[in-house]
């Protein structure tokens, strides 16, 4: 007990941390859109540029042992959950040394030893198995706690309903944390949901729902502290929402003809968690600069180490798809 | 040898996987108190308790994705799916997850996963509850498929299934349940990807599954009072499938017919067809025969169902179409 009660909050040391690592996933995202662009990167990408503070907050107040599952909008949850940037960034070039070892991509990034179980790319595909590992921990009497990273549009989909149905019977250990940043790709949510307050979802399972600022990272790091105790201690999952904004389009290109371009400046000028960290800690901008200049040149590497990875042998594509 | 049922060979799987290991458990829809839809579960609650036999709401893709979740945790769950048909609720958890987890991470995760299903035509249950979906299944790289026909097979292929580290979906058959054959003491697994020759003969080979394996057999032994010597083999796993023991079997015979009941337009006797005729070609003496279900939906009128679905006689008519006798 003394250690949650000494990790409620967050001591200042720890946001600065906390910074260095917000900025290392805005850069890194950053750059992954400038590679994208030049043509280096295979797919499609969907970057979380404005969400940094849910992806932190919340991989900050896990516990070593807890897994998650991620979305689409992967990379901040990946790079907060542990993974290298270098193994993150060869997997968006394919290449063996990735974290998926090239047979994922940016919607299939997976890192088992770090409690990742993985990115989906089928909206709501991930929250039904949370459920199971969670309760598998239950069923073990593991202190183990599962969690799912999900946005609004996964709210409407039926494995989102059925897999909180099933967790709040079970009262299994997990946490599912909505990141709502009112888009479902290009849909606004008044036109995808009949209701404006999502965790009234959540409430209608009995699940205990708890709301807090996506953009504040403190107050994301408590509220899923508060969130993952409750349910380490059996006392049943929760719903987390967070309310945050997606800075950018859905997937980098989207020319979001759908969208405010005034608004969406305002918002960043006004609601970047970086920023808003950044002037809660007072960082004078000689500071910041240094700080800029150290996550920046991490990022650098992690292109130099991606490009120089090894590409997979075409026939590779026939191992691992049986144990 | 002690003599089961399908049904009882079913429950002797899973009852003797959860005796040896806390990591089993089974869960679906109405599987506890009621024992499961077809009876297969029956007593298993009080054996081994609410938390090992789980009721689950009807819920499939909550009950297979949770399924999915415990089995990357290292446990090894056997879903139910109630009746086959439903598991086009669940597909998007069977097929974009659990089939593609080990491949996307590159290896990293494995999933130990048993999806038991049952379905079959042979009491008006209607379009909705009767289906053979198998084929769909062995299309997923990824997926392990059985379906197995008699008592010692269902148990020890069950077994194979439950330690075998991939998702497999597991097919069984509605009108087999009440079916007795003997089984050995000590439960054998059944190695996945290995046929059975049921009944050796000289002709012609007729490959079938499930219930079609008990219709075949009858029609060998009415072909045999017409001369025609018929070799009846079930593949028992379609994925992976056994092509070594099919190909060999009409290399000797020369003359082959596929049987299913599920509806012949892509079915899996497709896929043997194409196997047979790819690596026996020189050695086949007439085309292949297809026999499965006519192209339409299961209908309700026990005459109309009749006619849809294939009987011993069609495969006979088969087989006499091969050796020139029909």
């Amino acid at each position: 007990m003394a250690k949650v009660e000494q990790r409620a909050s967050l001591p200042k040391s720890d946001l600065h941390d906390v910074l260095r690592e917000m900025l290392l996933i805005r850069r890194f995202e950053e750059k992954v859109e400038e590679r994208f662009r030049a043509g280096e990167l295979p797919g499609f990408l969907h970057v979380a540029i404005g969400q940094e503070a849910c992806a932190v907050g919340v991989c900050r107040a896990l516990e070593d042992g807890d897994v998650i599952a991620s979305t689409h909008r992967a990379h901040g949850h990946t790079l907060a959950k542990g993974t290298h940037p270098n193994e993150l960034m060869a997997e968006l070039y394919g290449k063996q040394e990735g974290c998926s070892h090239g047979y994922g991509g940016s919607m299939h990034l997976y890192d088992v030893e770090r409690g990742n179980l993985g990115a989906n790319a089928v909206v709501g595909g991930g929250l039904p198995q949370i459920t199971g590992a969670a309760l598998a921990f239950k069923l073990r009497g593991e202190p183990r706690v599962a969690l799912a990273f999900f946005g609004d549009g996964a709210t409407n989909i039926g494995t989102f309903h059925e897999a909180l149905n099933l967790a709040q019977l079970w009262r299994v250990p997990a946490v599912f944390v909505l990141e709502d940043n009112k888009w479902a790709e290009s849909t606004p949510e008044s036109q995808h949901s009949p209701i404006r307050d999502l965790s009234e979802r959540a409430k209608a399972f009995g699940m205990k729902t708890l709301k807090a600022d996506g953009q504040d990272v403190e107050t994301v790091y408590k509220t899923a502290r508060k969130a993952l105790d409750q349910a380490r201690r059996g006392d049943g999952p929760v719903f987390v929402h967070l309310e945050t904004i997606r800075f950018t389009g859905h997937y980098i290109g989207d020319p979001q003809v759908y969208r405010d371009r005034d608004e969406v400046r305002k918002l960043r000028q006004e609601r970047d968690p970086i920023e808003l960290l950044r002037g809660k800690l007072e960082v004078s901008d000689e500071d910041y600069a240094a700080l800029d200049a150290e996550v920046s040149e991490i990022v650098e590497a992690s292109v130099e180490f991606a490009k120089a990875g090894t590409d997979p042998a075409p026939e590779d594509a026939l191992k691992n798809i049986y144990a | 040898m002690p003599e089961l049922t399908y049904r009882e060979a079913v429950r002797d799987a899973l009852a003797r996987a959860m005796r040896q290991d806390d990591d089993v458990f089974i869960m679906g829809e109405d599987i506890a108190e009621m024992g499961g839809s077809m009876g297969v579960t029956a007593g298993m609650l009080d054996e081994f308790g609410p938390e090992r036999v789980r009721n689950t709401p009807i819920s499939e893709m909550a009950l297979a994705g949770a399924a999915i979740g415990a089995a990357v945790q290292g446990m090894r769950p056997v879903a139910e799916i109630m009746y086959e048909d439903f598991l086009t609720l669940a597909a998007e958890q069977i097929v974009n997850q659990a089939a593609k987890h080990r491949y996307m991470s590159g290896g990293q995760v494995t999933v130990p996963v048993v999806f038991r299903t049952q379905g079959g035509a042979g009491w008006s249950p209607g379009a909705q509850h009767a289906q053979q979906l198998e084929a769909w299944f062995v299309h997923i790289p990824g997926l392990k498929v059985v379906f197995a026909s008699t008592p010692e097979d269902v148990r020890g292929l069950l077994w194979s299934a439950i330690y075998d580290d991939n998702p497999v979906v597991f097919f069984e058959h509605r009108t087999l349940y009440p079916i007795k054959g003997d089984v050995p003491q000590e439960i054998e697994a059944i190695p996945i990807g290995k046929a059975r020759v049921h009944r050796e003969g000289e002709d012609v080979t007729v490959i079938a599954t499930g219930r079609l394996v008990h219709e075949s057999l009858q029609a060998a032994e009415e072909a045999e009072r017409d001369g025609i010597s018929v070799e009846v083999v079930d593949p028992r796993t379609l994925q992976p499938l056994d092509e070594e023991t099919l190909v060999s079997s009409v290399k000797k015979t020369n003359r082959a017919v596929v049987a299913h009941e599920a509806v012949t337009r892509m079915g899996f006797g497709a896929e043997v067809a194409s196997v047979l005729q790819y690596q026996a070609f020189d050695w086949l003496d007439a085309p292949i025969e297809r026999v499965g279900a006519k192209f339409s939906p299961l209908p309700f009128a026990p005459v109309m169902e009749a006619f849809v679905v294939p009987h011993a006689e069609d495969v006979l008519a088969a087989v006499k179409r091969t050796v020139g006798k029909a």
